[in-house]
């Protein structure tokens, strides 16, 4: 009876059509019995999911449950896949983002990514955060000074490299190159930051600062985060959704999640037991 | 013996046979270089360079044929770079993958394979005739970028290609458009190898005599060309006139030119290898 009450805000895909008019919140992102097909491969079995607003949601799941698909779906990022398809509905801020008339340019200024791999551009740590204004055809210097020092500072890595601006990207740690992927994301002002495994590639050292940086970023930004480590979803994420073979399992409060599953597959993922 | 021993035995057989191709070729080249340089090295004086062609050996020059050899390189690669780059961007970035563009692939491969006296009699067919531009130097650049366009879209497509895919979804993610992604990322990042390419590509076309022939490039040209539509000669055309006279000093002369010859195809292979090597360095 308890666990109700917390399920208001949340759905899974059995309940979604019941308890859609109970929603006290307004989602973020809205999405409908959405499929997604990579040639005859049916890689997204039919979700139905709301994303919370200035939250981070975790998704969890063995690999090739479907996740990172899912998470792509949202900046339009499955696109230039060759075979990709896809049917049903997302809506971001009450606006479906697979309508035709739809710029991907401008979705994902207002949807960032960042990937597994630190992925800076083999140019200096400057012009990395800048291109995501330069390519808007932001020209003032100024304008885009104060907005790479703002981004990077967010990223919580100004300190170290402000004297070093002009230097090679590349020069960096790994650590330090993630953080400047997301300075560069966030440098675009984005609503919505999405991350695919952010942390896999790195130590406990540059994780831990990572997932620090994400906790505080919620206030501003809706962060959903695909991960394999069941610990840093328990750390760091609101919410928690956990995909299996295209489907998704079960969704909930991270804290529901991980005390009290609900299904049996969850539970066995979680603990360790498959996957 | 048993198994090892014989596996021993025959990875040094092989080994000494591998050295043994190799110094084939190298030695050849030498005997080749040095034959070339006893004849011609003390025929090239600032003089040769600079003389217009003439019935007596000692008082000929290369001046006609090296400039004509420097209009048709600077026109070819005026015309070859910008389409052969703009063909690959197409190709690799844009082009739908299925059988149009599979079919496509197999025949720029194909291309590169056809002898280039082929092209040579389509270049006096399209170029010299249906055009209408005479042997002109115009006429064989046209002819000479058809030959390396093959070359350069492959080039460019493979560096394209080596160039991470991380790098463009970043740049995607980020809100930028595929050309902008094209213009800022892809090409910067792959011009070392698509330079690379082109200046190889450039160095076969210096060297081309059969197509040019054929287009109706001269062997005695009295001036260097002024302007594209004005007829020509190149170097190795000249030197090949130049063998085959009985003269003793024209074979000094054709030795000496083909020093010169050499010299900027080398010069051009040494450009490509440095880029080539600097571009590598970039990733790792």
């Amino acid at each position: 009876m308890e666990v109700s009450i917390e399920k208001d805000i949340i759905m899974t895909s059995e309940n979604t059509e019941k308890n859609e008019s109970v929603n006290v919140q307004k989602a973020k992102i809205s999405v409908k019995n959405t499929k997604v097909w990579y040639g005859d491969f049916e890689a997204i079995k039919g979700i139905s999911m709301e994303i919370q607003p200035n939250s981070v949601t975790a998704f969890i799941g063995p690999s090739g449950c479907g996740k990172s698909t899912f998470l792509r779906l949202f900046n339009r990022m499955n696109d230039y896949v060759d075979g990709f398809s896809m049917e049903g509905k997302i809506k971001i801020d009450g606006a479906n983002i697979y309508k035709k008339k739809v710029h991907v340019e401008e979705l994902r200024k207002e949807v960032g990514m960042v990937f597994q791999k630190p992925n800076p551009f083999p140019k200096s740590i400057y012009e990395n955060v800048a291109y995501g204004l330069k390519i808007q055809g932001i020209t003032d210097k100024k304008v885009i000074d104060v907005r790479v020092e703002k981004a990077l500072k967010q990223a919580d890595l100004w300190e170290e490299v402000k004297n070093d601006l002009k230097k090679s990207a590349l020069a960096l740690s790994g650590g330090q190159q993630q953080r400047l992927c997301i300075a560069r994301t966030l440098a675009v002002e984005p609503s919505i930051i999405l991350m695919d495994e952010p942390t896999s590639a790195l130590d406990p050292i540059s994780t831990a600062k990572i997932e620090d940086l994400i906790f505080g970023l919620k206030e501003k930004y809706t962060i959903i985060i695909v991960t394999h480590n069941m610990q840093q979803a328990s750390r760091i994420s609101d919410y928690t959704a956990f995909f299996y073979l295209g489907e998704l399992v079960e969704y909930n409060k991270t804290k529901s999640i991980f005390t009290k599953p609900e299904k049996k597959r969850t539970e066995n993922y979680i603990t360790g037991r498959f996957g | 013996m048993n198994k090892i021993q014989i596996n021993r035995w025959k990875d040094q057989l092989f080994k000494i046979w591998g050295i043994a191709c190799t110094l084939v070729g190298l030695i050849l080249l030498v005997v080749f270089i040095g034959d070339i340089l006893i004849d011609g090295i003390m025929r090239i004086d600032w003089g040769f360079v600079t003389d217009l062609p003439s019935r007596k050996p000692e008082k000929s020059g290369i001046y006609t044929a090296l400039m004509g050899s420097l209009w048709i390189l600077g026109l070819t690669t005026i015309i070859a770079f910008p389409i052969g780059v703009a063909a690959a961007i197409y190709l690799e970035e844009y082009a739908k993958k299925g059988r149009f563009s599979a079919l496509l692939e197999i025949n720029i491969s194909n291309l590169a394979g056809v002898p280039s006296i082929i092209y040579g009699l389509l270049g006096l067919e399209v170029f010299v005739r249906i055009l209408n531009l005479g042997a002109s130097v115009l006429a064989g650049s046209l002819t000479l970028s058809l030959l390396i366009l093959p070359i350069i879209i492959v080039a460019t497509r493979e560096s394209m290609k080596a160039v991470p895919s991380s790098i463009r979804d970043a740049s995607y993610a980020l809100g930028a458009s595929k050309w902008q992604t094209i213009w800022n990322q892809i090409l910067p990042a792959s011009s070392g190898g698509i330079l690379t390419g082109v200046i190889l590509s450039l160095s076969r076309a210096v060297g081309e005599t059969a197509p040019l022939i054929v287009v109706g490039a001269l062997a005695y040209v009295p001036f260097a060309p002024g302007n594209p539509l004005d007829e020509f000669s190149v170097l190795p055309i000249q030197i090949f006139n130049w063998i085959s006279r009985p003269q003793h000093g024209f074979i000094e002369n054709a030795a000496a030119a083909i020093i010169i010859l050499l010299l900027v195809t080398f010069m051009m292979n040494g450009v490509a290898v440095y880029y080539r090597n600097k571009w590598q360095k970039k990733w790792k």
